[in-house]
Parts: structure tokens; sequence; C-alpha cells
């Protein structure tokens, strides 16, 4: 049994993992997408393809333009409409090429299985990643061969797959590590070959002893991989948290990455999009996205195309079961409110949450009583009280002194705040402020 | 379908529910053995004397919050817990006006002055005890024997704390010696002089027995203050004992455990942080002691927590926890 250590600070919100027990769904080709150019953090896309263009599902529409950069690819077979500004989850418009289905959902012909891929050199492997659009599907959408390149001088030695899930609510990284594992594990032994690592574990939190089970019984022969129950507790499913729980190493502050202390973490859904891009040639046009909440009927996880409006994904969940007040892209904690059911799913997309009207309170915030539950509560160790003031006065100089760029956004201490001040959202915006300046001077 | 509104606001989208009023009503709920215990031991009287001091503080509150053309918050149960907190650290025969008095001072000096709830930096009912104190001496010293009997009305047996008992023992013939503490059953029930709150240890420690488990209170405060208390005082008493009292005598008399439980661990006037609360309850302990033993008070617990409380702010920015990944950059 390997041993845990625990990382200061966290909650412990109801899981609500209401769709745990529903099997993933196809939902299949809408006869729309609108897929935007920038799904990812870093560089967005140029679009390869023209208004009237013909594609087939598996055709690249918009080429990376850089090398924190993927391309994205066309999930339905069809014609490219039109390459303009639609809305998007982070709730400005912004640059997508829209494809309307001619029904057929064709394969494009350079799709590409490879028996052998095993025996594909490293750099050959990121190329095939970075080509087939592989990005962070857990939420942040960080572009995967990035971090499957750390530079020689940093060695790696453990190589973390993340199926934590953390997040109340979503249930999409569960029900792919007991429907699909196996691409899971042989995804992880391609990510390990790349990084040259040789220890592998799986973490999953304590919740979901099903997926543990099964993951422990394929990798019983398998000896670069072990499996690890992690205790329930938010944020545990965060990289830098999740390698101090097992490591009990941090990630150095300023900018540091899981690569300085020799650690890389991909999340259980990029490696089985790793595994089916490197096998067969398959880029990343479809995820699994868990549709949830009481304010839909019937709660699934559903195997979604990347550009498929949200108000495609309710008509498949049988609907609402009442007035919507919230409709949330991610899960409760750190997701983003949307105002529109036009915004389509993109590669981050790990879930939607539905909120009825009666479950969403007008929030008054009082005055902060110095209670310390926020302080308590920080998982970066910051004093979000004191942070939040300083950004509600703009002083911007003291926030950086407390480092408030550190802030994860986890949303632990706006969680617990009796006084239920926006904690979350004043140190975003101090965060913003003090970066803005840094890259000012 | 599209022309639907939705709510949009900054993650995160689910809160705990906890909340400043839960907080409050809480640590009322948590005095009510202390109440009962005081109305038991002092009679009725001393169920007038919260009940006014409740009401003169949310009246005061209101008011104060009306004339400053503020939200009146009075139902957030902080004036509440002022109230109740204030008339347990009064002694039982004190004049109904001095109850007014005290709570309108702990309301509005005490804390509507500062910009109310959050920004007072001194415990309001400790602010209005000791300035009552300092004004009204002879009645914020005059004590009655506890009776038992629930009597309607308080036949001013006079009698005093066994702290005063102790320093005016000492004064008078320069040695404890003659000088008991009695029972220590007396002091565990509250059948000592005292104020009406504070000589129950046993009621005091059930009430703070539910707000540990809610979690409302930590054992950083409270722990280390008493504990300081009974350290240093045990020190002095292993040196002297013809000059000091016993370190048990000391935790178990005078307002410790309802300044400990109670007073010290006011969020708003104490730090944020654990290491910030061990070295704010050490503080209070040595204060404490400081004043009983070497003093002309008999008994200093809420001087010890008022002078924490001032120096709460610098508490606060040395006890600063260091942030996740601080090790690995800053030089060792």
């Amino acid at each position: 049994m390997k041993r845990l250590y625990l990382f200061q600070g966290g909650v412990h919100p109801s899981g609500q993992k209401i769709s745990q027990n529903a099997p993933i769904e196809e939902l299949g080709a809408p006869d729309r997408v609108v897929v935007p150019l920038s799904q990812h953090i870093g560089a967005p896309c140029e679009a390869t393809v023209a208004p009237g263009d013909r594609v087939k599902k598996g055709d690249r529409v918009g080429q990376a333009t850089g090398f924190v950069s993927v391309n994205i690819h066309a999930p339905i077979s069809g014609v490219v409409k039109s390459i303009g500004t639609f809305p998007h989850p982070v709730g400005r418009p912004l640059p997508a090429v829209e494809i309307e289905s001619d029904g057929e959902d064709t394969w494009a012909d350079t799709l590409k299985p490879r028996e052998d891929y095993m025996d594909l050199s490293p750099e050959t492997l990121k190329e095939i990643i970075q080509d087939m659009g592989i990005v962070g599907m857990g939420g942040a959408a960080f572009p995967t061969h990035v971090k499957l390149s750390p530079p020689k001088e940093k060695p790696i030695d453990t190589f973390i797959i993340n199926g934590a899930e953390c997040e109340p609510y979503l249930t999409a990284d569960h029900r792919l590590m007991l429907e699909e594992p196996e691409s899971i594990i042989a995804g992880a032994r391609i990510a390990m070959r790349i990084l040259g690592v040789t220890r592998g574990i799986i973490a999953i939190e304590s919740n979901k002893p099903d997926a543990i089970e099964k993951m422990k019984e394929l990798t019983e022969d398998i000896l670069e991989l072990g499996v690890v129950a992690l205790k329930v507790r938010y944020p545990q499913g965060a990289e830098k948290q999740l390698i101090k729980t097992l490591l009990n190493r941090e990630v150095p502050f300023l900018g540091g990455l899981p690569m300085d202390v020799g650690a890389v973490v991909q999340n259980v859904g990029t490696l089985s999009a790793i595994f089916k891009a490197v096998r067969f040639g398959i880029p990343l046009i479809e995820r699994i996205t868990t549709v949830t909440g009481s304010g839909v009927r019937a709660p699934k996880n559903l195997r979604v195309r990347i550009g498929t409006p949200i108000k495609v994904l309710i008509e498949a969940c049988r609907g609402f079961t009442s007035e919507i007040g919230k409709v949330i892209m991610g899960g409760p904690m750190m997701g983003v409110s949307q105002h529109s059911l036009e915004a389509p799913v993109v590669k981050g997309t790990s879930g939607i949450l539905f909120q009825p009207v009666a479950e969403v309170q007008a929030v008054v915030a009082q005055p902060c009583i110095r209670c310390g539950s926020c302080i308590r509560a920080c998982p970066a160790r910051l004093m979000p009280t004191v942070l939040g003031v300083f950004a509600q006065r703009d002083m911007f100089e003291e926030a950086e002194r407390c480092d408030v760029v550190e802030c994860i956004e986890c949303g632990c201490c706006n969680y617990v705040c009796p006084a239920k001040i926006p904690l979350v959202q004043l140190l975003r915006y101090a965060k913003a402020e003090v970066l803005a300046r840094r890259k000012a001077a | 379908m599209d022309d639907r509104q939705f709510i949009l606001s900054s993650s995160p989208h689910i809160h705990s529910g906890e909340s400043t009023p839960r907080i409050m009503y809480s640590v009322g709920v948590a005095l009510v053995p202390a109440m009962f215990m005081g109305v038991y031991l002092f009679g009725f009287r001393a169920l007038w004397v919260m009940l006014l001091s409740v009401v003169a503080g949310m009246a005061t509150e209101a008011g104060a919050q009306r004339m400053m053309g503020r939200k009146v918050t009075v139902s957030d149960g902080s004036a509440m817990v002022t109230g109740i907190l204030l008339a347990l650290n009064l002694p039982p025969p004190v004049p109904w006006w001095l109850v007014v008095v005290g709570s309108a001072i702990a309301i509005v000096i005490g804390k509507q002055i500062y910009g109310g709830l959050g920004y007072n930096p001194f415990n309001p009912a400790l602010v209005a005890r000791v300035i009552l104190l300092i004004s009204f001496p002879v009645q914020m010293t005059t004590w009655a024997k506890p009776s038992a009997a629930l009597s309607r009305t308080v036949d001013v047996v006079t009698t005093a704390t066994p702290l005063g008992a102790m320093k005016t023992h000492l004064l008078v013939k320069g040695t404890l010696e003659g000088f008991t503490m009695g029972e220590l059953w007396n002091p565990f029930i509250g059948n000592i002089g005292g104020c009406i709150g504070e000589t129950s240890v046993i009621a005091l420690l059930i009430g703070a027995g539910f707000l540990l488990y809610r979690g409302y209170i930590s054992w950083h405060i409270p722990l280390t203050f008493i504990g300081t208390v009974f350290i240093f005082s045990g020190i002095f008493w292993l040196i002297n004992p013809n000059q000091h009292m016993n370190p048990v005598f000391h935790i178990l008399t005078g307002g410790l455990m309802l300044g400990a439980f109670y007073m010290a661990t006011d969020m708003v006037t104490s730090p944020v942080t654990y290491r910030g609360m061990m070295v704010f309850g050490a503080g209070c302990g040595a204060i404490t002691v400081i004043i009983r033993l070497f003093g002309g008070y008999p008994e200093g617990v809420s001087y010890s927590i008022l002078l924490m409380n001032a120096a709460t702010p610098l508490i606060d920015r040395y006890m600063r926890p260091k942030t996740f990944g601080w090790r690995a950059v800053s030089p060792r």
C-alpha cells in the first residue's frame, strides 16, 4: 500500500454523482456543429477550410499556429457553412468553423491504423498527438504534447494518471474508467514511453470503488502501473494537490510546473484520446461529457462530438425538470456559467450542469467576520479574505506580495465563506491585474 | 429557447450553507448551559439581567444603524451574542441601568463606531465590561453569594470571589497560609462568587464542547490560554506556595473558562490562522497570570484578551501561512 501525504485545505461538498450508473451513450452527429478555433490554452488555430468546402469526419479544419497550439478537426462530415464568430463557452463570441452535416457521417481517408505503434519514436508519437489535436481533457485543455516534452534538465520519474474526478456531479472519467479502461492504460503506456518513465500511478478517489477495482484487475500484471485510492476531498484532482498527495512534492510557486518536481499528470480521458489517436489515427473530435444536475430529467454521460451546441444535449436528456437558473459548463466548483444554449461542447467540456431556479440563490455578500474558514480551506495556503480586501481596494502590490497569482481558483474559500463574499471573483480580478502589470513591466 | 435568461456568476456555483447568523445563533445555543446555571445559582434576577442586556443591545444596534442610514442587521444574531456575553460578565446584583449602559457601550463604542460587525478590533462585550469596571467600581465588584434556590428576590448576601478573597488575604496577612480554596466541586458547578455566567466550569465546558464539535471554535486559543495560565501559575506556585495559589485554583476560578472559550475565541477580534491563535492564546494566558499575581486587580482575563485583541493584526501579519510551493523557490 502506497503511503499517501496530505495537501492542506480543501472541502467536502456533497458528491452528487447522480449520473454515475448511466452508461456512456452515443449522441451521434448533430445537424450542425460550431467548432471554435480556440479550444486550448495557447495560440488559437488558423482555419484551413473556406465556406463551401466539403469536409469529412476527421479532416483537419484548423492548423496549429505554434508549439503551444494544436490542430482541430471536423467532427462530422458535411459542408463548411461559414467561418465567423460564434458563442463560446468562455462567454464572449470567438472565431469558429460552422459545419452543416450531410447526414452521412463518413470518415476521412486519413485514418491511419498503426499496429506497431509502440515501436514509434517518442518524437513521432508527440507529432501524432499534436497533429490529432489532443489537449488535457480534465478541463484546462492544455496541449498534451507540450506536457509530454519536458526539457532534458528536468528528469521525470513518475507519471500520474488522473482519475480523481473530484468535482461534484461529474462522472465522465468514472464511466470511461469502467467502460474503456484498456484505452486509458494503453494511452498511459504511450505517454510513459514518450517520457521514458517506468513508474505510473493511477490515482482514483475512493468514491469510485468499481473503477479502482477494474483498474487494479487490469494492471495486475503490469509492473510499471499501480493504482492508488485517494481520500475524497476537493480539489484532490488538481494537478499540484495530486502530486503533493502521491509524492509529497510541492510544485514550486512563481510559475513552477509538475515537471520541475519530476512528475507529469494526465487525465484519464486525455490518455484514452492519445491511444485512439496513435493506434487508429482518430483525431480528438468527440469526448465524454456528463449532462447532469437536478435541472435535467435524465442525467447522462454522453459521447458528444466537439462543436455540438448545448441545446442538443438537453434533448438527449429528456429536457428540463423545471425552469433553469444556471447552465454551467464544467463542475459546480470551477465551471463557467453560460448565457447561451448555443455555446458548443469543446475539448475541455467535462460536464454541463443544469441548476433549476430554486437551487440558485441570489447571494448578498456580508462583512467578513474573520472566521478564517477560507484560509483553512485554501489548498494553495493563501489568505483569501486578506487578498479579497486588497482586490476590493485595488491594492495590487500588496496582493502580489501575498502571492495572489498562486490562487488556483478552485473555489474552496468561496464555498465555505459564511459571509458569502465572492472571493474567487475578487482573487481572479487581482490575479489578472497583477499578471497584466508583470507583463507590462 | 434562446432568449431564455440564465444567471451568470463567477464560480463556485454551490455553497456549504454556512452563514454568519448560523454561527452567531450556535454561540447563543452554546451559552444556554451557562445561562441556565446563572439563573439556578443567582436567581431570576440573573435572567432579567440577561434579557435586559440582550434587548438593550439589539435595540441599540438597530437604533445606531438606522441613525447612520445603514441596513439594520440585528437579525444576524451578533448583537444578541454580545448582549448575552456582557450579561454573563456582570455581577448578579448589578443595577438595571448599568446593564443598559453597558449594552449600549458594547454596541456603540465596541462595535458600530468602527463600522459594525467584522470591523471592531476589540471584543465589544469586554470593552463594555472594562469601561463599566473602571467607571462603576463599586457596583461592578459587589458579588452575591450563590443560593441554589430559585429565589425571585436576591437577598444580596454579598460575598467575595475566590480570586478577590485570595488577594485580600494576601494583602492583610502577607501570606497565603490559612487560605483554602475549599472543595473543588464548588467552582466546578459554580457555587462560588463571581459574574453571572463565569462561575460554573461544567456549564461552560458543555457549551464549549458543542462549539468545538460544530467547528465554530478550535482548540488552539482555549488550550493555549488555559494551558499557559496553568503552567505559568504553576511555576510560581512551585517557587513559593505561600505567596501563590496552586494552578488548579487559577484555572477553575475567575473568568478564565468563560474568557478562554467564548471571549478570546471571538472570530472578529482573534487571529485567523491556527498558529496565530496559539500565539494569541499564550499571550492571553501570560498576561492573565501577570495581572492576577502581580497586578492591582484580582482578575485579569478581560484585560488580557483586550490587550491581545490589539496585537491581533500584528500576529496575523507575521503568522501568514507559507504559500504552496514556497520551499523550492525561497532561499534556504
